[in-house]
């Protein structure tokens, strides 16, 4: 690395100490919350450290951890969806010229641009027109649409590093279509794939405003529920659950470090 | 495009379509019952009736949907001032730091976690028994619990809050690509050091700017969650007020109308960002965009630029 004598200097310089800021600024009110799910009372004025919170929040809330069971479920089925389809669009797009090449990369980048309110509604106006109750189908194809854009992009950048000659040695040996898709260019692609998948997930579990749309009566998941919570008021139990929530975001965010140390590295 | 990849094309078809079949029917086709909904009659019971009117377009002229409009628009130029401010100073100093993982990391924690516990901790934070009237009553800094929240400022503050990492991300990615030799040569030029950022800095990172401009903007534009929760009678904005018609006044009309406004809006802010990116690619590298590939690989670019956030 080359010594900039101007921009390498060692003192505290404006930027760094907006740097700081920022971070503490991010991180003070998720901090006060996780403190407040050890208070023992239930306002937030502290009165001793106690874990009753969480107590009643593993043991005590049944429609929590039944709206979690549908998060789990939309998050795992809409992103194995996503992932699929994906991945599937990336290896045609990037190798292949076929008609409407151009409508399905633009639309493909659409849903990712719009607010979530015009897809929610644009989702809610579509099922009703099409009589499809609202619960965990139309739940399951909402989170599919916005997700599909990320997987899509996300496998398309791995795509951009893999060499096709690959590909032409496999048919070479006699490889059919399947056996190349199977054998050669998925497990290639796999670290992009997984990646696109987490990412999935996350974006699934963390949607509240799209899901407000097309939940119907029963089929919450857990943003919802912490939606109903909330709307009138603190309450301790979702302090307990802000700091399972923080953590879980914490390993996912770890699962992610490698793509985090290619962001880092890329530029 | 490599000479290679213009192979068969019902391979091609076999491979994208499910993809193209799926946004085809879940999301363009929706879109497009939204653009037709939009130029027609208000059903008695919800709904629509099949004749054609222009009836939602006028509605949304009456005066009191004008000041939301007017009010959606204050509250995210003000709140996307705030976030570009702030995260100017920290993408460049992630970007000239030694642990860029870490920062990621710190700022992609509060980015991911779910964005509903986010709006909590700022309600118990700013609420009249919450912690900072607490800790204020407690110091006797004051003697009565202030009023910090249910109002524009506390939904400015979320706002900030909850976008400031769509900021700074792409700003991060376009300033740590950026050659940092070119500040020395202005300071060595006899430069000041404000004038090295605004002069060299700044016009070298306008394409990070934009995609920072456009996914801070658009989303608070079309913001919901924020306003409903943390804001007073007097901050509904535009997307509450789509809300509202879907599911309490049931005037589906109205509701379409006022998601054209926010999608023409959207596809404006791409197509500038689009266009700037594209601009910066031909003055960087002297040669005009000669093929489609090529606008696709300036697309991309622009799409990796915020892979480090969600949506």
């Amino acid at each position: 690395m080359n010594y900039h004598p101007y921009t390498n200097k060692k003192h505290f310089s404006f930027s760094t100490l907006m740097l700081c800021l920022v971070i503490i600024f991010l991180f003070i009110p998720l901090f006060v919350v996780v403190l407040f799910s050890f208070n023992s009372a239930k306002g937030m004025e502290w009165q001793g450290a106690s874990v009753v919170w969480y107590e009643k929040l593993f043991l005590g809330s049944q429609p929590l951890w039944r709206a979690f069971e549908n998060s789990v479920i939309i998050a795992l089925t809409s992103s194995l969806t996503a992932t699929l389809l994906g991945t599937l669009a990336s290896i045609g797009i990037k190798w292949y010229r076929f008609k409407g090449k151009t409508y399905i990369t633009a639309i493909s980048y659409l849903p990712m641009v719009l607010p979530e309110v015009i897809i929610g509604v644009s989702m809610l106006i579509f099922f009703s027109a099409v009589h499809l109750n609202l619960g965990m189908v139309t739940i399951f194809i909402a989170h599919t649409t916005f997700e599909l854009p990320f997987a899509f992009m996300m496998v398309s950048a791995r795509l951009d590093e893999f060499d096709y000659s690959t590909i032409e040695a496999a048919h070479d040996l006699g490889a059919n279509e399947v056996q190349t898709l199977m054998k050669v260019t998925i497990p290639s692609l796999m670290p992009g794939i997984l990646s696109a998948f987490l990412m999935c997930v996350t974006m699934s579990l963390e949607d509240f405003v799209i899901t407000f749309f097309v939940s119907g009566p029963g089929s919450g998941t857990l943003p919802i529920y912490v939606y109903s919570q909330i709307r009138y008021g603190v309450s301790p139990v979702i302090n307990a659950l802000s700091f399972v929530m923080i953590l879980g975001t914490m390993l996912l965010a770890f699962a992610f470090r490698r793509f985090l140390k290619s962001v880092a590295a890329s530029g | 495009m490599r000479k290679d990849a213009i192979r068969e094309g019902w391979k091609g078809t076999a491979y994208a379509w499910p993809m193209g079949l799926w946004f085809t029917l879940f999301f363009t086709v929706p879109l497009g019952i939204i653009i037709l909904y939009s130029f027609l009659k208000r059903g008695l019971y919800g709904g629509v009736e099949w004749k054609f009117s222009l009836t939602a377009y006028h509605q949304m002229c009456n005066p009191s949907f004008a000041k939301v409009l007017f009010r959606t628009l204050w509250i995210s130029i003000v709140a996307t001032f705030f976030c570009m401010a702030l995260a100017l100073p920290t993408g460049y100093a992630m970007a000239k730091s030694k642990h860029q993982t870490f920062l990621l990391f710190m700022i992609i924690i509060p980015f991911w976690t779910n964005s509903l516990i986010r709006i909590y901790a700022w309600i118990s934070l700013l609420s009249t028994e919450g912690f900072l009237n607490n800790v204020l009553l407690k110091l006797h800094l004051i003697s009565q619990p202030l009023h910090m929240i249910y109002n524009n400022g506390s939904v400015i503050l979320v706002l900030i809050y909850m976008y400031l990492p769509f900021a700074i991300l792409p700003l991060f990615t376009t300033i740590d690509k950026f050659d940092f030799s070119l500040i020395d040569a202005a300071r060595d030029l006899g430069a000041t050091k404000p004038q090295s950022m605004f002069l060299v800095l700044l016009p070298n990172i306008k394409s990070g700017i934009t995609t920072s401009l456009i996914f801070t903007f658009i989303p608070i534009f079309g913001e919901y969650t924020v306003p409903l929760l943390v804001g007073g009678k007097e901050s509904t904005m535009i997307g509450n007020i789509i809300v509202d018609q879907v599911s309490k006044t049931r005037n589906w009309p109205l509701a379409s109308a006022f998601s054209m406004v926010l999608t023409v809006l959207s596809l404006i802010g791409v197509f500038w960002m689009l266009a700037t990116g594209r601009k910066e690619k031909v003055s960087q590298s002297k040669k005009v965009v000669t093929s489609q590939s090529e606008l696709e690989d300036s697309v991309e670019e622009h799409h990796k630029t915020q892979l480090g956030g969600g949506k």
